[in-house]
């Protein structure tokens, strides 16, 4: 028999993962509120009204999670990996092309996105190989081992024209850290995604310019160290290739869409039109909003079609006009006590899969709510990525509750952990 | 390792706060994001296109728009002192105005709201000229269907309100509340085509909904594309000259153009003005055909079937022919016992007994074809036969429908192996149970529109086109120019036209046309409910056909008079312009066919 508080689920958790959705939920609603159609509320039409059977789908998928065994996710980490990449390989073949995208399954009426897949197996099959390595043994083999378990299907991703997507797989460089390996990665995957940033909203020649300087000052500083010296050397190089292929990504690598958004956020008029003009209205939406907001229902910015996928991808203009600075607050507020409460129970498992898996779900869960927040308020491209548990969708929803409950499953059988 | 665990959490905090200081930023230090949205109260305005002329195979305009005008009012800006000229120009007195002008206050200030509904041409006119002296009134227009005949009711059809229920089917989320969709005829079927696209006007307003001018300067509007005009196939001297014949009667009238299926006359009977179905009286106007009770709203020539008659005995004679179970020359003589019959007992070929319409000799042609003989048991026989003898009458386009481009075909009904086991058992039936279909009689039930088709068919020897009312969309030219070929040889036909000729060949009779060889069959469709059906099918000429024609007329009697004489004078109309013989046109008005003796 077990006793009560060997099989125990993270309340807290619960409460916090409820608010999320529930807020979502109304806030889908809201956007989806049109003032020229008086649909019944049980129209299948109707974004809300589809999203609560997705949140009730989500029920039955905790459900299944918490009866199939915990030890399940760890036995079968690698066969897991393994799955998600078949599909990923077989939806190249076989998927539906949706807007440039070849990322869907068509089966019928059921539409199933393997990537989103992907990103639970992929945390699965990391949490699986640096679980079993030993503590010691060579930091580089492993780090290798590492990316390729999440590079794998982030190229197979961006095969599939989904390079929002395939962008939170670089989330998981902050588990590699926390595991001891890879402070130098992801100082370097900062770095150049800031050089990346910069290039884009100065000019080159200026740039190139910053960096020789401190190139320089650095020289200057380590003079006598040779090995720093051919270090910063390489350093330096790589920089200047980095900055001069900004033009070469932007050109050749993007797509035609994915160029605008990117050129847009440094100029907003550059394509008024389009996706300057999307972000734009975000932040107008947004900033309307004022401190109380204009009230539930009466967002005039949200209220037309203007900013497109408002009940998906930019559903946090809605929050922002209509709930205001208080609302923002509220839902930023929110999230941060979430991925603390995530980051403390990943830190209390004697299971190392348990505690990486856990790491894993806060970075994929907060790389979608950082990049999807900045998007909106004009910090960064517009790549679709949801915000988590808020934007309308059920791949998104339904990989977002199998994230965290099976983290939770995991969890509430940390005791029995002990015994092995 | 408890520096990178800390530094992890920091790392989210500091995400998390620059996030907010940069929401901070623009919520609650930056005014300018509020000032914005206030000025981009964005109002947007539905612009409606107009929907696609409807013209006659002669470039004869059928289906218009109509522009309504409706004279608007903006409080705030009339000057109360000088409302002489309005009244004056309105026709109206001052405490009209008044209770107008009050009304249209408790509205709004400042918003325009209707003054006057639908302004007469005279009263347009006399504003129109004069609009710059009346602040606070402007003219706003929409257009309803204009028609400019009073018939081609069932053909045209009608727009309405879009339905809730429609609404919701609706896949392509173009319908919103409030639009104008094609309910039936070629206004539905071409909906898409002649609806053309909404377009979108956004203005800025303000606080107070005053328009401000337009957004961007129209950089998002959307302009309305007014929807593609049509040109039927239908030639409108032609259809509003049998809708004259056919008024007063209960019946459907189809004429098509062998040569390509094109249907130049469809008439039903009795029909509607199709005006009365467009602008404000719709419902009420609705309601009282709705509840007429000879059904005016019901398309006969598509949706009324009947038991095709001695017309069948053209495909009786084509399919023995065909499967050798009689000769052309071949004589049967026949006493008149095994079926009654008005032909007279004889020696008969198959020209005299498509002439004489022999239900004796069609009885025993037709036993031939059901009983081959190719099992000993007479069940299993028929079986075998008639499965073969239906797949012949299924080539000639019955028992499904023929694809027009009008909603609510019927498909009329050729009884399957399987309904005559449903009605006599497992292979319980055999040609005793069945013979009635031999002279179109039995559970066999047809449409006009299939029977015009059979026309089509004795016309060109062996096929046909999907028959259809739209032969251009826009400037593009629609292409039935498939052919439908049954697997009858073509010299099979002549003796059947050889017949049918001689039936309208009697000079001095109601169908004969001096100079023209034509072809064409009788029926006397029996009716258990009252007076027998009367209906005719045929074409002409005979050589080079131009046109084929199907009329069934209820409730007359025997076939010889009332549908055999509309469908002559039709053709005749049709192929010289106007017609010689006015006694006969004359006794079809006045349309007492019981009057007269059968020849």
């Amino acid at each position: 028999m077990r006793s009560q508080n060997r099989y125990q689920i993270d309340t807290l958790s619960v409460v916090y993962f409820l608010s999320l959705v529930v807020l979502g939920w109304i806030n889908i609603y809201a956007a989806d509120y049109d003032l020229d159609r008086t649909a019944s509320f049980f129209d299948l039409n109707q974004s809300a009204t589809k999203q609560l059977i997705w949140i009730g789908a989500s029920f039955l998928l905790i459900a299944v999670i918490f009866i199939l065994d915990y030890r399940f996710y760890d036995s079968f980490g690698y066969v897991i990996w393994g799955v998600s990449i078949f599909f990923l390989l077989a939806v190249l073949f076989f998927g539906k092309e949706v807007a440039g995208s070849t990322s869907w399954f068509e089966i019928g009426f059921i539409k199933i996105q393997p990537s989103e897949f992907a990103k639970i197996a992929t945390a699965i099959g990391l949490a699986k190989y640096l679980s079993s390595q030993n503590v010691g043994g060579s930091d580089m083999r492993k780090l290798g081992i590492s990316a390729l378990l999440f590079l794998i299907p982030m190229g197979l991703i961006i095969m599939q024209g989904d390079l929002g997507s395939a962008m939170v797989f670089c989330s998981l460089i902050l588990v590699l850290f926390r595991e001891g390996l890879s402070g130098k990665l992801l100082f370097f995957s900062l770095y150049a995604g800031i050089l990346f940033l910069l290039t884009l909203l100065i000019d080159q020649w200026i740039l190139l310019f910053m960096v020789f300087a401190l190139f320089l000052i650095c020289l200057g500083l380590f003079i006598k160290n040779g090995k720093a010296l051919i270090f910063i050397l390489v350093f330096a190089i790589l920089s200047c290739g980095l900055i001069k292929s900004v033009d070469f990504v932007l050109n050749q690598v993007l797509k035609e869409h994915q160029r605008l958004r990117v050129i847009s956020l440094i100029n907003p008029n550059a394509d008024p039109l389009g996706i300057g003009w999307n972000v734009m209205q975000s932040k107008i939406a947004i900033g309307s909003g004022g401190f109380m907001g204009k009230g539930f229902l009466k967002g005039t910015q949200t209220k037309f079609d203007f900013v497109p996928a408002q009940t998906t991808d930019f559903i946090f203009c809605t929050i922002g006009e209509e709930q205001g600075w208080l609302g923002t607050t509220l839902i930023m507020t929110l999230f941060g006590a979430f991925f603390l409460r995530l980051l403390t129970i990943a830190e209390r498992q004697k299971s190392r899969f348990i505690r990486i898996y856990g790491y894993s779900v806060v970075s994929i869960i907060f790389f979608h709510f950082a990049i999807n927040i900045a998007m909106t308020i004009g910090l960064f491209p517009v790549i679709g990525i949801p915000l988590p548990f808020f934007s309308y969708g059920g791949s998104s929803l339904w990989t977002f509750t199998m994230l965290l409950f099976i983290l939770l499953r995991l969890d509430s059988q940390r005791m029995e952990q002990l015994e092995h | 390792m408890k520096s990178r665990i800390l530094g992890i959490r920091i790392f989210i905090i500091i995400t998390i706060f620059v996030l907010s200081v940069r929401l901070f930023s623009i919520q609650m230090v930056d005014t300018s994001y509020q000032e914005i949205a206030n000025r981009n109260v964005i109002q947007r305005a539905i612009e409606y296109p107009y929907r696609g002329l409807v013209f006659d195979r002669n470039g004869k305009l059928l289906l218009y728009n109509d522009p309504i005008f409706d004279l608007e009012i903006t409080p705030k800006n009339v000057d109360l002192s000088d409302s002489l000229l309005i009244k004056k120009l309105l026709f109206i007195t001052q405490k009209e105005f008044d209770q107008t002008y009050l009304k249209a206050k408790s509205f709004s200030r400042h918003l325009p709201s209707i003054f006057y509904k639908q302004l007469s041409n005279e009263k347009f006119a006399a504003l129109q000229d004069r609009m710059i002296d009346l602040e606070g009134f402007n003219i706003n227009s929409r257009t309803t269907r204009g028609y400019a005949e009073t018939g081609l009711a069932n053909i045209l059809g009608y727009v309405g309100e879009v339905t809730r229920k429609q609404l919701d089917v609706d896949t392509t989320g173009y319908y919103k509340s409030g639009d104008n969709i094609g309910i039936t005829g070629i206004e539905k079927t071409y909906e898409r085509a002649i609806r053309g696209l909404r377009g979108i006007k956004y203005h800025n307003v303000d606080a107070q909904g005053i328009n401000m001018g337009s957004f961007e300067n129209g950089a998002y509007d959307t302009l309305s594309q007014p929807g593609l005009n049509l040109v039927l196939t239908i030639d409108g001297a032609l259809q509003k000259y049998a809708e004259r014949l056919m008024d007063g009667k209960t019946g459907s009238l189809v004429a098509i153009d062998p040569s390509s299926g094109e249907i130049l006359a469809l008439v039903s009977a009795p029909s509607y003005d199709p005006s009365l179905f467009s602008g404000r009286a719709f419902s009420q106007n609705f309601a009282t055909i709705q509840r007429d009770s000879l059904k005016p709203l019901f398309n006969r020539p598509l949706q009324a079937m009947y038991p095709p008659g001695s017309m069948f005995k053209t495909i009786q004679a084509l399919i023995a022919l065909e499967q050798n179970q009689v000769r052309a020359d071949e004589i049967i003589t026949v006493n008149g016992q095994l079926i009654g019959d008005h032909a007279p007992p004889g020696r008969y070929d198959m020209e005299r007994a498509i002439t004489k319409s022999s239900n004796n000799y069609f009885f025993k042609v037709f036993r031939r074809v059901i009983q081959q003989g190719e099992d000993p048991s007479p069940f299993i026989d028929s079986r075998i036969g008639y499965s073969k003898w239906r797949d012949y009458v299924l080539q000639f386009g019955f028992g499904k429908m023929l694809d027009i481009d009008l909603p609510n075909e019927k498909a009329g009904f050729v009884p399957s192996l399987e309904s005559y086991d449903k009605i006599y058992g497992k292979d319980g039936w055999k040609f005793s149970n069945i013979y009635s279909l031999s002279i179109g009689q039995g559970e066999l039930l047809v449409t006009p529109l299939q029977m015009a088709n059979l026309g089509v068919i004795l016309a060109n020897r062996g096929h046909y086109f999907t028959p259809h009312l739209v032969r251009k969309v826009g400037a593009e030219n629609l292409d039935f120019s498939q052919k439908k070929s049954t697997e009858i040889d073509t010299e099979h036909f002549e003796s059947v036209l050889n017949g049918m000729q001689a039936l309208v060949s009697v000079p001095g009779s109601r169908a004969y046309i001096p100079d023209l060889v034509f072809c064409g069959k009788t029926s006397t469709v029996e009716n258990p409910q009252g007076l027998d059906h009367s209906g005719f099918m045929g074409f002409a000429p005979r050589e080079d056909p131009k046109i084929a024609i199907a009329v069934y007329v209820e409730n007359v009697g025997w076939g010889a008079r009332a549908a055999l004489s509309t469908a002559s004078l039709v053709i005749e109309k049709y192929l010289y312009g106007s017609v010689k013989k006015k006694w006969l046109e004359n006794y079809v008005l006045k349309g007492d066919f019981q009057d007269a003796k059968p020849e």
